[in-house]
């Protein structure tokens, strides 16, 4: 990876300044910056995930959603570059995969069969406190994030940490935990939601995704909102194409 | 990280009980919540879309009378932490709640309470009632006490939805927990919900009650179970009316 264009990455911060100014909708916006942060750093993919009340991580969302990646973070609720980030509140970067057996024996093999290279982790946080990660998946060698790249990635990272910390402010004397419990809740909706979708139309469930988030966007609505929806209107799914 | 949930769960069978009914489980499961989390009073009351409503078990008289209030006022940290999906953690009742809940906080106050802290019982769009927490004392909960309440609050949601008319009860232990599953992939659970929902043409509850029922039965855990919906070799059938 090169060093990062200065023109991207400011258009991206002017997007996310544009977004938290109003009302909006945490995971859309997660995955908003999931997609940039792919885009800017070119990698292969990248998620995020967030720390529930009991400590663990859990997937909230990313600039790809197959069935593939989404094991591959629900493997790091055990070990990995999320949970290393998490624990330690330090950048993970430049792993390489083939060579990372010994540090995560389930992980990394699983990470090189679904064809990645490299790995990243960046943590998220929030003043004192450490809320989640920012994972970056490459498929090139490791060792390509130079020196300059490393605090603009963390950059992105301590957005989507102030992102929770935004929502937090509109509603206020409320602590950080409504706001991660809530968001985490309405990632199970949106999997209920792909469940149904995908067989209620016979599509796979990365399909169904698709579907949801396309429609939430044509119609401009909020994914968590039309998740909802699709879930609790179960007798008619809306028209997904 | 110690298994929480298994201690909880030796607490809440350590509680003298009759054994046997829902009441007499989740009255068990307050009384050992007023313990772990340092509470002078614990409450469970259920709430679903379909417009059921009333105070299930709690653990002792005034307890009670402040989850009764809360029906009889309609308004309450109960009624917030259901309709925001999210838990309602107030600190101190003499701030902010007095005018939140202008009736009930200085009722609630009067009675000797201090601080309430409430846990919406969910997965996802599956929604089952509220936790509730009361202290008589001012002041957050610990980092290990709100993790323990989410914990209780996971304890109680599976009670409710594995001791509901028409289940067998479940056999005494450990839940085929999804979540203890070493491989197994809750993204993979919550989306068999939504299939399972559309299957048998009933609530996303319904479905979730459904696929644990079948689990408990064939002694399989819900990862393998939700393995095999999402996969199509496992379908279940609408309920006959």
């Amino acid at each position: 990876m090169t060093t990062v264009s200065a023109q991207r990455l400011a258009s991206i911060f002017v997007e996310v300044a544009d977004t938290l100014v109003e009302e909006f909708d945490l995971i859309d916006f997660l995955h908003m910056l999931t997609d940039r942060t792919a885009d800017l750093v070119g990698a292969a993919a990248v998620g995020l995930m967030l720390a529930d009340g009991r400590g663990s991580l859990e997937f909230m969302a990313g600039s790809d959603e197959n069935v593939k990646l989404l094991e591959l973070f629900q493997l790091q609720t055990r070990e990995g570059p999320c949970l290393e980030a998490y624990r330690t509140g330090q950048p993970v970067v430049n792993v390489d995969l083939s060579a990372a057996t010994a540090r995560w024996p389930r992980f990394a093999p699983r990470a090189t069969a679904s064809g990645f290279e490299s790995v990243h982790a960046f943590p998220l946080r929030l003043r004192a406190q450490v809320i989640g990660a920012l994972n970056v998946f490459g498929d090139t060698k490791g060792g390509d994030f130079t020196g300059d790249d490393v605090p603009i990635v963390q950059s992105l990272a301590d957005v989507a940490a102030i992102a929770l910390l935004q929502e937090r402010a509109l509603r206020r004397g409320e602590a950080l935990t409504d706001q991660l419990q809530g968001a985490l809740n309405s990632r199970i909706v949106i999997e209920q939601a792909k469940g149904a979708v995908a067989y209620a139309r016979g599509v796979s469930v990365d399909e169904a995704f698709t579907r949801i988030r396309g429609y939430a966007r044509k119609h401009n609505r909020k994914l968590t909102e039309v998740a909802q929806a699709i879930v609790n209107d179960r007798t008619t799914p809306p028209e997904l194409h | 990280m110690p298994d929480r949930a298994g201690v909880i769960r030796g607490l809440i069978a350590a509680q003298p009980a009759p054994t046997g009914g829902l009441v007499e489980h989740l009255s068990s499961v307050c009384r050992a919540a007023v313990q772990a989390l340092s509470a002078s009073g614990t409450g469970i009351s259920v709430l679903t879309g379909d417009g059921t409503r009333g105070v299930y078990a709690t653990s002792d008289p005034l307890s009670e009378r402040m989850e009764e209030l809360q029906f009889v006022l309609g308004e309450g940290p109960c009624f917030d932490a259901f309709d925001r999906r999210r838990p309602v953690l107030i600190t101190d009742l003499a701030g902010e709640a007095m005018t939140r809940w202008p009736v009930y906080a200085p009722e609630a106050y009067a009675n000797g309470v201090r601080a309430v802290f409430a846990f919406p019982l969910q997965i996802g769009a599956a929604r089952l009632g509220v936790l509730d927490v009361f202290r008589d004392r001012a002041g957050s909960l610990s980092g290990h006490h709100l993790a323990d309440a989410l914990c209780f609050a996971d304890v109680t949601v599976e009670a409710l939805l594995d001791r509901q008319k028409g289940n067998a009860a479940p056999p005494d232990g450990p839940a085929p927990d999804g979540m203890t599953d070493a491989i197994g992939n809750r993204a993979q659970l919550f989306q068999a919900q939504g299939m399972v929902m559309i299957q048998i043409r009933g609530s996303i509850t319904d479905a979730v009650a459904r696929i644990r029922a079948y689990a408990y039965a064939d002694n399989r855990s819900l990862g393998e179970v939700a393995r095999d919906i999402v996969a199509g070799d496992l379908r279940f059938e609408a309920d006959r009316p």
